[in-house]
């Protein structure tokens, strides 16, 4: 098979979405945090859930920054025109990542000045915010964002800027389109989910295992209503197309249920990963003693994150729309490294299976046994 | 004509200063403490002394600590090179993203996966799959430390890369000219050296404290005895990388040594100052003021750094200004405000060039292309709007490049010393030296910073070396954004800061006995 520079920009756009999906998942250490003082009701519960979720927080902010530095290498505009211009809606959403990776260490600490329930209250924080602006960060792939990308700018000896945002909002502005907050509270209530049904598999406390199952229930009946109407609402719409000829960007009716149509194996994809989404619940909150729900959740999360983002990646579409000067959206063709950096990151990308078989090795090792209050009692390192 | 606010700038690069100089601050006692932690433990995995596990678990937790702090600040410079530097991103992201990306794929996992087996896996995993996680630990910290140095040394010397006029950007040609250039291998065993002395430094300080409270004498003479051997050799070392470093500045940014150096007039056998005092009253390269009010030089040294040859010619900010001198690659220098018109030329011809494609009259564009690229090479330039403006921060050059020098001399002497008192004194009873060894700690972290203040602000007004200029770098944001973020993170980064102190006093006073 020739590799072709296409070629080379589809198989970036999958490994960066792969990494999205992945993050997405991982976002139950932000989930989980967000139900600290909701499932837990004393300290002693508390200490549980932050050590469980505190084992793995740095898996979702490696994943985090190396999204981040994924994207930089492989579509570098959309870094240089969604972070410069979107620029409130990133520096809100990292630095409620900065306030929870040092929660973690600090909280039980001595002399840790704040106090445990500073830190406590940060890791909550995160977890609400951290969720929802994600959501709404990945639904301006569908519903575009206010900015215009002019190369010639950078001939320009005033204002050489090649990227900029169309208002003073930098990114709030995407509170205003209603959808954006759909998603947003979607991921915020997956991301919920996930973390509780972590918990379930990770925490041995009955009296904490059985209100994970009630509040499964709980976060269900939303993420159901907020991920269908935005789904449904999203395939119905108009999207935003490219001319495969003239590269010109268009909108086109049923953009998105059309690319869905004509990709089967995402579209396979997208089922099975509601399916498996839903099965990982219903097995947790009908069988009592089931714990293995997350990895059901979690692998159907990753398809169908995996199969959202391809869908609006693949298939001749704009995957960031610019609402102001449509032809200055961002495709795969327009916004992707050189071709030659491409091809060598693609080298690069051949370690990732060695990168995943050393994390889920070592993972298993660490839980290998669930935590629980004993251990609690007799470990020398916890949060 | 609309322009850039001069204030944006300045707040954009107040900004990332501020986070990259706090991350500096966790980044080198990681580096270091990871190895110093790793061979305690190897020790305990070859003697299984429980000693030696207590020692090495001890200075784990303080690793913990400072990582968090380390971890949080990396994230926010990462983003912020999208953030605030949205052009930067466009015109150098197709070679900086790469060493980026491969450092999160290679590195960060490592970190973050092994990490969790050294704090959580002493009762979960072997002794020797343990140690293998201590190891990769701080393997990955180092990866992590050679891509991100990559990326720095490429804005230092720009190789293996062309202008693309279609893209308006640069790309990559030769992906081990980036990943190998000579310049990013000195820079990355500087900085990891430097890392590994902070630890040192941190070890025998913080030993030194329990020595001095007549606390816990075998674990602080065994955690001193190898700090003290592991921060000599680095020492040791740095000179040898710092030579290098000299050397590479000279060779492919001579302002920056100009400005390092406060020379002003370029001669052959030119001297090193060793010490001296510059005049307040010099305020351009080209006032009649003379550049020292005292100096104090070594003969010859400069140019035998600068050329590796006793009479060679160095030149100063007036000869760089003036051009007419031969570089090191046997060219003439051309005036700085020669190169500022053909820079000119290139930006106007990249603008006919493109303008010509899209009315499709390619004939103009392949005269404008060929414009376009006899100037290239000073494409930058063209964004500069005076010449004075090639000049950096002299004095903050000059003093902060005697700060690091200074101490790294004071270092070697340091470790020399306390391996004298350990071998051939009782450490343990000289209390006025452990008073010596606690004050040293502040002084590496000095070092380090007024380090990456010679390496960023010696680059000036340059994001990257003679390619891009910082003002040109910049995203567009109003100037309030930036202050507003700028303050949050000034007093975000405080508040943990003092926290994280506060913490690891509380640890250090607590002991290994308590963990």
């Amino acid at each position: 098979m020739e590799i072709t520079y296409s070629f080379l920009q589809h198989y970036w756009w999958f490994l960066v979405s792969l990494l999205g999906a992945l993050l997405v998942f991982l976002l139950f250490v932000q989930g989980g945090n967000s139900l600290l003082f909701t499932l837990a009701k004393n300290d002693e519960e508390r200490t549980l859930l932050v050590n469980s979720t505190g084992r793995k927080w740095e898996f979702t902010f490696t994943t985090l920054v190396t999204f981040g530095g994924a994207f930089f290498a492989s579509f570098p505009l959309f870094y240089s025109t969604s972070f410069g211009g979107a620029y409130w809606l990133w520096m809100i959403l990292l630095f409620t990542f900065v306030m929870q990776a040092v929660s973690y260490e600090f909280q039980s600490k001595i002399g840790n000045w704040l106090g445990k329930h500073t830190y406590q209250a940060f890791l909550v924080i995160n977890g609400w915010v951290g969720p929802i602006l994600l959501g709404m960060a990945v639904s301006t792939f569908f519903y575009g964002a206010n900015f215009t990308v002019d190369r010639g700018n950078f001939m320009e000896m005033g204002m050489p800027v090649i990227s900029q945002w169309a208002n003073a909002w930098h990114g709030l502005d995407a509170f205003l389109q209603p959808w954006n907050i759909v998603l947003g509270l979607a991921v915020f209530f997956l991301s919920r989910i996930l973390g509780t049904l972590y918990f379930i598999n990770n925490i041995n406390h009955e009296t904490l295992l059985q209100r994970c199952r009630k509040q499964l229930v709980a976060d269900l009946v939303p993420f159901l209503v907020f991920f269908l109407a935005y789904v449904i609402r999203t395939l119905l719409k108009d999207g935003f197309a490219v001319d495969e000829q003239t590269q010109q960007i268009m909108m086109e009716p049923y953009k998105y249920w059309h690319n869905l149509l004509q990709m089967p194996l995402v579209f396979v994809m997208f089922v099975v990963g509601v399916l498996f989404v839903i099965q990982g619940i219903m097995l947790s909150v009908f069988g009592s003693t089931y714990r293995r729900g997350i990895w059901w959740t979690g692998a159907g999360t990753v398809l169908t994150v995996l199969s959202l983002l391809l869908l609006v990646g693949y298939n001749n579409t704009a995957y960031y729309p610019s609402l102001v000067d449509m032809q200055a959206s961002l495709t795969l063709g327009n916004s992707c490294s050189s071709e030659f950096t491409l091809r060598t990151m693609a080298y690069v990308s051949l370690l990732i299976p060695f990168v995943i078989a050393y994390i889920f090795y070592a993972w298993r090792s660490i839980d290998k046994k669930n935590i629980d209050l004993e251990e609690m009692k007799k470990t020398e390192h916890k949060y | 004509m609309e322009g850039i606010d001069i204030a944006l700038i300045d707040w954009s690069r107040a900004q990332f200063a501020l986070t990259a100089m706090y991350h500096w601050l966790f980044v080198p006692l990681t580096l270091g403490l990871a190895v110093i932690m790793a061979i305690m433990e190897t020790m305990y995995y070859k003697t299984g002394d429980e000693h030696w596990k207590r020692t090495a678990k001890f200075w784990m937790k303080l690793f913990g600590i400072n990582f968090a702090v380390g971890v949080a600040t990396g994230l926010i410079l990462e983003f912020e090179f999208g953030t605030n530097w949205s052009n930067y991103s466009w015109f150098v992201g197709d070679i900086f993203g790469a060493p980026l990306a491969i450092e999160g794929i290679l590195a960060f996992f490592m970190e973050a996966t092994f990490i969790a087996v050294m704090f959580f896996g002493w009762n979960k995993v072997s002794k020797r799959f343990h140690l293998a996680s201590t190891w990769l630990t701080g393997i990955g910290a180092t990866i992590s430390a050679w891509w991100i140095l990559v990326a720095n040394a490429w804005m230092q010397h720009p190789i293996g890369m062309r202008f693309n006029p279609d893209t308006v950007r640069n790309e990559m040609v030769d992906f081990w000219a980036v990943a190998t250039s000579p310049v990013a291998v000195n820079k990355f065993f500087h900085s990891v050296l430097s890392g590994w002395i902070l630890g040192a430094i941190f070890v025998v300080g913080v030993s030194c404290w329990f020595l001095l409270k007549g606390r816990e004498q075998k674990f602080a003479m065994s955690s001193i005895k190898i700090a003290a051997v592991f921060g000599l050799v680095a020492s040791l070392l740095v000179v040898w990388t710092g030579d290098g470093s000299g050397y590479y500045v000279a060779q492919h940014q001579p302002m920056k040594l100009a400005a390092i150096e406060g020379h002003y007039q370029g001669k052959e056998g030119a001297g090193l100052v060793a010490m001296g005092v510059l005049n307040p009253k010099k305020q351009t390269y080209n006032d009649e003021h003379e550049p020292f009010l005292f100096k104090m030089e070594i003969p010859k040294m400069l140019s035998l750094l600068a050329q590796r040859e006793a009479n060679a010619f160095v030149p100063g900010i007036n000869d760089i200004i003036e051009g007419g001198y031969t570089q090191y690659d046997g060219t003439t220098a051309l005036p700085a405000q020669e190169k500022i018109a053909r820079g000119q030329k290139a930006i106007v011809a990249l603008g006919n060039y493109r303008n010509a494609k899209k009315e499709g009259n390619e004939a103009l564009a392949e005269e404008a292309l060929s414009e376009f690229e006899a100037n290239v090479e000073y494409f930058g330039y063209g964004y500069i709007k005076e010449v004075k403006d090639l000049v950096p921060n002299v004095t903050l050059n000059f003093y902060a490049f005697r700060i690091m020098v200074i101490l790294g001399g004071y270092f070697i002497l340091f470790f020399a010393v306390v391996l004298f008192l350990v071998f051939k004194k009782d450490l343990a009873k000289i209390r006025w030296f452990h008073y010596v060894a606690m004050l040293t700690i502040p002084l590496g972290y000095i070092a380090g910073q007024a380090g990456w203040i010679v390496a960023e602000v010696g680059r000036q007004p340059w994001a990257i070396q003679d390619l891009l200029p910082t003002g040109v770098a910049v995203s567009k944001l109003d100037v309030g954004s930036v202050q507003t973020t700028f303050f949050l993170f000034l007093v975000l980064f405080t508040i943990l800061l003092i926290a994280e102190i506060r913490i690891m006093l509380r640890e250090i006073k607590k002991g290994p006995e308590n963990n």
